[in-house]
């Protein structure tokens, strides 16, 4: 009795043009309540809406970076319902033709293999306001400023057979959509927003009937409620029950998903083609335009980072997967650095101190450029790559830059092969057992003699040179 | 006596300071108060008054706008900030617009003079004025009868010399209509010639508003002030306005004139038949050719009609929830309460009627048999003048099946409906329409309907000119 | 195609109004008689024609991203309904 999963996800991408998509106000958040929404977003009696061409514009760029057919006349429609945050009583959205259709992303799984996701559609609408229910006993408090805000909304296909797979999915499109420039991620402020669409079925059956869940706003409890869901809908089904459709919110304070009342009671829409917009044309100038605009996308840049710097999959799935965190990385090895090294830098000690200080990497207090002055400290043999992360941990409590460090606190590698070679010497000549035991094979006092030198130079000396020399003289 | 000037000749007047405005707008002020045709909503006297104070100073400097002074009669669907704006509705009663429409701001930016708001069908959904909240209006011909609608009260208002023109709107023919059941000119222009923004929706795809005035002249004068492109209008067409003052007086030798035999079949009462037909005779006696064309769809208007306008308001209204302006019922128990009262407690019949024939129309599984079938039909009804006019310049016919009728005498919705069947095809296409005064049936006016191409304004004002320059019916008025 | 009582009572918490009983009668002949109109769609062949959503054949014009509008809440609360604490107010929704 094996289930699958069955899940489609549904991500609001909000797109963070300066002023709304249908009217002039603005879009900042943080506002204080209904100080931005002007007439058009209160629906007035008599107001009209008028259609940003920079959200058209972020559309269009969301459907070339997934290799989308873009529909080049699409239609705004209505989709009306009666709630008191959404101010026209209808919505104005795309229905049967929306500006970006079927498109394709890869995503990486745990087992380090790719999957291809499909993407349904992707289409323009506007936001509705926000609901507050506890700030009177008696009444719902309605804040307008988010009424119209121009969203984006994704939808995959039910391509994917597990929570895990459809977080994959989900930190992808959170990921790209940001590396394009079309929405800033922000889950807690609601910049994106995922809803997921569950179903299970056994191998071989139709698809099962799905549960919609809301109100998920991070990639845990994303995969927390679509793993909850699978388990209630799998025990409804073992006990010969059936799964209602419907709207389900994810509770993340019980863990628990329970059924929305009301809003979703019967809902029928009656879309149809709003009259007060016409159809949006898209040029191939347009279109060309902005293919030229768009940055490398992060699966050409991984294919590169392998490719032509010779970085593995893994790490370069790791250096891409943020746009600040591959800028970073490519501000470096752009400037000469060695792309191991480097990556290895990134990946290991900057990724652990910003972790640790939770500090997101464009706040880094070691920018880019003084990582790689650091970098080729090491490269240069002014420093041995343990004292780099001495010197590093002091850049990052605000001493001073790399050189300055290095001369301060006289870090600087010994490399002068003539001092070298009198303490080694020394050593050799004050150590003469161990020399004896190495020559006749305990090849493993190497590192007794390695590390005497290291004493002897307060670690200063050069790893690389001091193996030599001691290979040299004790051979 | 001034209100019996044109306002061709009133602009003269002000300019030549025959007399103030100051003077104009008090004289109309003291007619409207002393009429019972109930064609007014709103009379903004204060603000009147000092509107006519500031255009007298600025005519004074003799750097005034060609419309600065002249009073008009505004219809209550259009917002004016500040200003109650009702719709005809108690939904709106208590709402006073925070903002300007485009066209009252166009009206303002020259100076004029707004009287008042005038009365209208509630949401412009009706053919007789008799659907507003605050009650009907009566035809200054006759008082026992409609004034037409849903612009009744502007047609009352001009045609009783309480104001010189009104705005108008016109989604079926509800500036043709009243205009031709009160014997004044009312023109509503192609679709997309006057900005929507702020003009209260009922129908967006066929809402339009226009001037209604006495004459055709007046009629290009206003039109001049309230044409033109707005970029707070996604549907207003980026469309140069041309002086339509200056080709009125062209001659219309050899003009084709289109009779559509489907406007002259039985439902057409005759004595209007008869005031339309000596209208065109008068046309060929101006050397217009006058040919028999054919609109076969056009007896498919009325059901295309009374689906997508009710689709298109059935959406349009539902902001209209008692949140955040207009009416909100007493103690409301929760959110459906609030909705479901104040809605239904604030629209009155007629308009409840056509929320729902909407809802149920764009309904699952409706959508493709109404909806969608009736925008076919209006891509036919439209072809249909396509080839018309391939063969002629102008299409004419009567704009109404018969002349003013007894108020309350309508009971049924759908015989309302069917009597729209001559101007409803005009919006369906898109196109521009005119009534203009052509004569009497039993001494009540009868209007003729000029039908032309888009963006013919020009050639139907000229057309409507020429005939006012040889007949005498625009002249005619109900008062002394 | 008929309606019956139900249905428009059903049709009539779509659009949220409502109907009183003793007025339910009236409303669904009416109704039907307005249907009855709308029903001759049905019998007109529109062979293949398109649907016309617009009679201009026009495309929608795209406006630059500015924020051009001010805050003008103070005299939009002022003919607001109910208003508290800068929110509009409804009855208490449960979700």
């Amino acid at each position: 009795m094996t289930w699958e999963t069955v899940i489609g996800l549904e991500i609001h991408s909000q797109l963070k043009t300066k002023s709304k998509i249908f009217s002039g106000a603005s879009t900042a958040f943080g506002a204080k309540a209904n100080t931005q929404a002007c007439a058009v977003d209160l629906g007035y009696p008599g107001v009209l809406p008028v259609l940003n061409q920079e959200a058209v514009k972020m559309a269009l760029r969301f459907g070339l970076s997934v290799n989308a057919t873009i529909n080049k006349h699409s239609i705004f429609a209505r989709k009306n319902y009666f709630y008191p945050d959404l101010p026209k009583g209808y919505q104005i959205s795309q229905f049967e033709i929306p500006i970006v259709g079927n498109g394709v992303i890869d995503i990486s799984l745990e087992n380090g293999e790719n999957k291809i996701v499909g993407i349904t559609r992707a289409h323009l609408e506007e936001d509705a306001g926000k609901s507050i229910h506890d700030m009177y006993d008696e009444y719902t408090a309605i804040d307008l400023n988010r009424a119209g805000t121009p969203l984006l909304e994704i939808v995959s296909e039910p391509d994917m057979s597990s929570a895990k797979e459809a977080v994959a999915y989900a930190k992808k499109i959170h990921a790209l959509v940001q590396y394009i420039d079309i929405c800033d991620g922000n889950m807690q402020e609601g910049s994106f927003r995922c809803d997921a669409n569950v179903s299970v079925r056994k191998h071989g059956d139709k698809l099962g009937t799905r549960a919609e869940l809301k109100n998920i706003n991070s990639f845990k409890f994303l995969e927390k409620a679509i793993n909850l869901e699978v388990e209630r809908q799998i025990d409804i089904l073992e006990e010969g029950g059936s799964v209602v459709q419907e709207t389900r919110l994810y509770d993340s304070i019980k863990n628990e998903t329970r059924s929305m009342r009301s809003k979703e009671e019967a809902n029928d829409y009656r879309y149809f083609p709003d009259p007060d917009l016409l159809p949006v044309v898209v040029s191939d100038e347009l279109l060309l335009d902005i293919k030229k605009s768009l940055p490398e996308l992060p699966t050409e840049k991984k294919l590169r980072f392998v490719d032509k710097l010779g970085l593995s999959a893994y790490d370069a799935e790791i250096l891409t997967s943020q746009k600040e965190v591959a800028d970073y990385f490519e501000t470096i090895i752009n400037k000469g650095a060695d792309a191991k090294l480097s990556a290895n830098w990134v990946m290991g000690e900057l990724s652990a101190a910003l972790n640790k200080n939770q500090v997101e990497i464009n706040n880094s207090p070691i920018s880019s450029n003084e990582l790689f002055v650091l970098i080729s400290r090491i490269t240069d043999n002014t420093i041995s790559g343990k004292i780099a992360k001495d010197v590093f941990k002091l850049m990052w409590e605000g001493n001073g830059s790399v050189d300055e460090i290095i001369e301060k606190q006289g870090l600087k590698q010994m490399t002068d092969s003539s001092a070298l070679e009198s303490i080694i010497d020394d050593i050799i000549s004050n150590n003469l057992s161990q020399v004896k035991q190495f020559k006749d094979g305990n090849s493993k006092l190497l590192g007794f003699f390695v590390g005497q030198v290291m004493k002897a130079t307060q670690g200063k000396a050069n790893p690389k040179q001091v193996n030599q020399i001691l290979n040299e003289k004790l051979s | 006596m001034m209100h019996n000037l044109t306002i061709a000749e009133q602009i003269k007047g002000l300019k030549n300071r025959d007399f103030s405005s100051l003077e104009l707008t008090q004289h109309y002020l003291n007619r409207i108060d002393n009429s019972n045709l109930n064609a007014f909503i709103s009379v903004t006297s204060d603000q009147a008054i000092n509107q006519a104070k500031m255009a007298d100073s600025i005519l004074a400097k003799g750097n005034a706008a060609s419309l600065t002074g002249i009073p008009y009669a505004h219809k209550d669907i259009f917002c004016t900030k500040g200003i109650k704006t009702s719709a005809g509705s108690k939904m709106l009663d208590s709402f006073i617009s925070p903002y300007d429409a485009t066209l009252s701001d166009k009206l303002n930016s020259q100076n004029m003079v707004m009287l008042g708001k005038t009365n209208m069908d509630e949401f412009a959904m009706g053919s007789s004025n008799e659907n507003s909240y605050y009650g009907p209006v009566k035809n200054p011909w006759d008082t026992k009868k409609v004034p037409g609608g849903s612009s009744g009260g502007s047609a009352a208002a001009v045609a009783s010399r309480i104001s010189p023109f009104a705005t108008g709107t016109d989604t079926g023919g509800s500036i043709r209509q009243p205009a031709s059941l009160c014997g004044i000119t009312g023109l509503k222009p192609t679709y997309g010639r006057i900005s929507r923004y702020g003009m209260i929706a009922y129908a967006s795809s066929l809402d339009q508003a226009g001037p209604m005035t006495r004459t055709a002249e007046d009629s290009a004068i206003i039109l001049n002030a309230m044409a033109g492109f707005d970029s707070k209008d996604s549907t207003s067409a980026n469309i140069s306005v041309p002086d339509y003052t200056q080709n009125l007086s062209k001659s219309l030798k050899g003009l084709k004139i289109g009779l559509p035999k489907e406007y002259f079949s039985e439902g057409l009462d005759k004595g209007v038949e008869k005031v339309v037909m000596n209208a065109i005779n008068d046309y060929e006696a101006m050397g217009a050719k006058i040919i028999e064309v054919s609109l076969p769809n056009s007896i498919h208007a009325i059901p295309a009609y009374y689906i997508v306008a009710p689709c298109e308001c059935s959406s349009n209204l539902s902001r209209f929830d008692g949140v955040r302006y207009g009416y909100r019922c007493g103690d409301p128990k929760d959110l459906n309460d609030l909705y479901l009262r104040s809605r239904s407690e604030g629209f009155g019949d007629e308009v409840k009627r056509r929320i729902m024939i909407g809802a149920y129309a764009l309904s699952a599984g409706y959508y493709d048999a109404y909806y969608l079938k009736a925008q076919k039909v209006r891509q036919l009804i439209s072809e249909d003048f396509k080839v018309a006019f391939k063969e002629v310049d102008v299409v004419m016919g009567p704009v109404s099946p018969t002349a003013a009728f007894d108020l309350g005498s309508v009971k049924d919705p759908v015989s309302m409906y069917l009597a729209d069947i001559y101007t409803l095809s005009v919006n369906l296409a898109g196109l521009p329409g005119m009534s203009i005064p052509a004569g009497f049936s039993d001494n009540l006016p009868v209007g003729l309907q000029l039908i032309g191409n888009h963006w013919s304004e020009e050639l139907l004002l000229n057309t409507a000119h020429q005939f006012q320059m040889v007949t005498d019916w625009h002249n005619a008025s109900p008062v002394e | 195609m008929s309606l019956d009582k139900n249905k428009v009572k059903e049709i009539a918490f779509l659009a949220r109004l409502s109907i009183q009983d003793s007025e339910l009668e009236q409303s669904t002949q009416e109704l039907n008689n307005i249907l009855g109109l709308m029903d001759q769609l049905g019998e007109i062949d529109t062979g293949d024609a398109e649907p016309m959503a617009h009679p201009l054949e026009m495309s929608q014009r795209l406006r630059e991203d500015q924020v051009t509008e001010d805050d003008l809440s103070e005299e939009f609360h002022e003919i607001a309904p109910k208003t508290g604490n800068n929110h509009f107010l409804v009855p208490t929704v449960i979700e």
